[in-house]
């Protein structure tokens, strides 16, 4: 059994406009100790995701369908995140079994409150520890995220973007959840930085094999980390499987292209390549498959049906009427 | 140091220095402490290639916006010279309002009263990162592309400024103009509004063009999109590039030649691909392990990353050379570079042809200063 399992999951935004289907049916399976990888452009309802496992999307935000379940293994249950009430979520759920790093670590700590207390402050909410036995676990997860005590007794401001990142991600892993969802980690941080950050996500993962939601525009990144990637496009998944296939052999027209657009550092120097047009408008998103307003592949078939996952190899789905056989 | 130019240079930048005072508290006032400053651009030498594109790299913070700026004179300028080269109608215009100008062609940027400035703006353009912040929201797209020739009093009548406006978004491929020309930046994406930047600065037909990190807000599925737009109207236009950039796979693709910028100085010049392929500098060669890459098989190790600390402070510089704390080879042997690395600064040396690197390391470095 999965730990966690989305099912056709559908958050919509229910603006004065119209309503926005950010994630319209998207689905997919965490398994325990596994690093997912969700890639996308900006605005392709990857934050949403996110914000969805941890059953609170931003308002005007809600999930409007689906299931999010998630396997308790220590209680036996099974949770579904989706239809659950707030009170529940957030004495079983959040930051307990999922968490989540922030993205843009600075705007994620408060400037008021000393760094030691705020990584304390879900100790003490959720976990029920004393002001003391909170600060010794806080001394604990500033060394695990490589940072030395007198952290704790700094403000945000003192510290630099790399430090703050590190602690953003001590604090979710305070309560040491099952599940750490990172929405663009590493994002703001210059690439030296950035290094350092993955280096550190990736020893905590082979220490204690966690599994990680990694979000992010950037697909070096994923590659650094992910076990599985899903690319998402317009509210939907266009491509699932293990990260060595999706980046090697790639089969969605939208995954490929995306990869070619990328500026490499070593190897031939290629002419990059791009995708003319825009994402659709998420409001009126076009019959068919999303991506066939840009595909250079598109058929007539594409405007008019929406293509089903089917299965091209192990564990790799693609959406794409390319593949799907009719 | 004279403004000697070679002619296919176009911009020669020469012991560039910009610091920013920082504000002293009246304790400071009282006991005469001295003015601290933010030592953003602390003496840097350059030369630009007419129609290259010269790129400088480095991390947030490193100064290169900041010498972008200083190029346009868009900040004051501490101390040093920006000699450049303007057309020969600018020059006769600027020796009319009584600037000085050097062998009847250069012009030193450093030294043109801001208020004389305006004739060489025409010919020095920026192009801003974030296409949200830089298009005015009131204006429609046909009064931002208007603005510079009224600002410049080009073109006679709103007819002909008019004829202008849409052959400027022709040439940007904002294709059919009339369509773009009467809607609000808020109703562009993201590219098209980053095409107006670009026609934008296109508009009085410049010479050089600072381009901000023009595509790092953009997705990665449109940037190369922009790259090649910008690229195209190079050539057709004989335009020179000063491209800045954290990125340096982003710099591989489009850029002449590399400079690379470390806490106010550039510490490495380079070809693009040399300097890529053969970084001499200890932080060059930091810079280039850092760079994540779609390979999924890094999965499986570490990032070995030969560098240490983080960045120190603008405000208090290390003596020396001033990435000594972080340097990885000087720790190594720091028994014989004691007396060199945290005491002398470096001078930007070329050590192998056309390559350029500040680095105690290299003999030819310390052969030049004679230690």
């Amino acid at each position: 059994m999965p730990l966690l399992e989305v099912k056709n999951l559908k958050t919509y935004y229910y603006t004065l406009r119209g309503v926005v289907k950010a994630v319209d049916d998207v689905s997919f399976t965490l398994e325990k100790g596994e690093v997912l990888g969700l890639a996308g452009e900006s605005g392709c309802g990857k934050s949403t995701v996110a914000w969805s496992l941890l059953g609170m999307p931003p308002s005007p935000g809600r999930i409007a369908g689906g299931h999010i379940y998630l396997h308790d293994d220590e209680a036996g249950e099974t949770y579904d995140i989706a239809n659950m009430a707030e009170e529940e979520l957030r004495s079983k759920v959040r930051w307990r079994k999922i968490s989540m790093v922030f993205q843009g670590a600075m705007n994620a700590l408060t400037p008021v409150h000393r760094v030691g207390d705020q990584i304390a402050e879900p100790l003490i909410l959720h976990a029920g520890m004393t002001k003391e036995e909170a600060m010794n676990r806080v001394v604990e997860l500033l060394n695990m995220v490589g940072l030395d005590d007198t952290i704790a007794m700094r403000y945000p401001h003192e510290l630099s973007g790399g430090q703050k990142q590190r602690v953003v991600i001590a604090m979710a892993l305070a309560l040491d959840p099952d599940i750490v969802i990172a929405d663009e980690p590493t994002t703001a941080l210059d690439v030296v930085v950035q290094a350092q950050i993955l280096n550190l996500m990736k020893e905590l993962q082979w220490k204690k094999k966690r599994s990680i939601i990694l979000i992010t525009h950037d697909l070096s990144i994923i590659a650094e980390l992910a076990d599985k990637v899903a690319i998402m496009y317009a509210g939907k998944i266009v491509e699932i499987g293990p990260s060595s296939e999706i980046f090697n052999n790639p089969q969605h027209p939208y995954t490929q292209l995306l990869l070619k657009a990328i500026p490499r550092l070593r190897g031939p120097i290629d002419k990059l390549a791009y995708i003319p047009g825009t994402p659709p408008d998420l409001m009126s998103p076009p019959p068919g498959c999303r991506f066939y307003p840009r595909c250079p592949y598109a058929m007539d078939v594409c405007m008019r049906e929406e293509p089903e996952m089917v299965e091209v190899g192990k564990d790799h789905y693609v959406a794409c009427w390319l593949h799907s056989k009719r | 140091m004279s403004a000697h130019m070679s002619p296919d240079t176009v911009l020669k930048v020469e012991n560039l220095t910009v610091w920013f005072p920082l504000r002293r508290s009246i304790v400071d006032v009282i006991r005469r402490k001295p003015r601290r400053y933010v030592h953003a651009v602390d003496g840097i030498d350059f030369e630009i290639r007419r129609g290259e594109t010269f790129c400088l790299v480095g991390e947030s913070g490193c100064g290169k916006t900041t010498t972008g700026k200083a190029i346009l004179r868009l900040v004051d300028i501490y101390a040093g010279h920006v000699y450049y080269k303007p057309a020969k109608e600018t020059i006769a215009e600027l020796e009319a309002m009584g600037v000085d100008v050097i062998d009847g062609e250069i012009v030193d940027i450093a030294a043109v009263p801001p208020k004389k400035m305006k004739p060489l703006r025409r010919e020095l353009q920026m192009i801003y990162q974030d296409p949200f912040g830089s298009l005015n929201p009131r204006f429609k797209i046909k009064e931002i592309l208007e603005e510079p020739l009224l600002v410049h009093g080009v073109g006679e009548t709103p007819d002909e400024r008019e004829e202008q406006v849409i052959k400027a978004l022709e040439s940007v491929k904002l294709i059919p103009p009339e369509d773009f020309m009467n809607r609000f930046p808020h109703q562009l994406s993201g590219g098209q509004r980053q095409r107006v930047a670009v026609a934008r600065a296109m508009m009085l037909n410049p010479q050089l063009i600072v381009a901000d990190e023009p595509v790092s807000m953009l997705d990665v599925s449109i940037r190369a999109e922009i790259l090649e737009l910008m690229m195209e109207l190079k050539q057709s236009r004989n335009l020179t590039y000063v491209f800045i950039t954290h990125d340096l796979a982003v710099a591989r693709y489009i850029c002449d030649r590399i400079a690379v910028m470390y806490l106010g100085k550039i510490v490495e010049i380079a070809k693009a691909t040399e300097l890529i392929e053969n970084p001499l500098h200890p932080y060059t060669k930091a810079l280039i392990a850092a760079i994540p890459e779609p390979d999924p098989s890094n999965k499986a190790k570490l990032r070995e990353v030969p560098i240490k600390g983080e960045v120190p402070s603008a405000v208090l510089i290390p003596p020396g050379c001033r990435f000594h704390p972080r340097c990885l080879p000087y720790e190594a042997e720091k028994a014989s570079l004691e007396n060199l690395c945290p005491v002398h600064v470096p001078p930007l040396v070329e050590v192998e042809e056309d390559h350029y690197v500040a680095c105690w390391l290299y003999d030819k470095v310390r052969q030049s200063a004679g230690l």
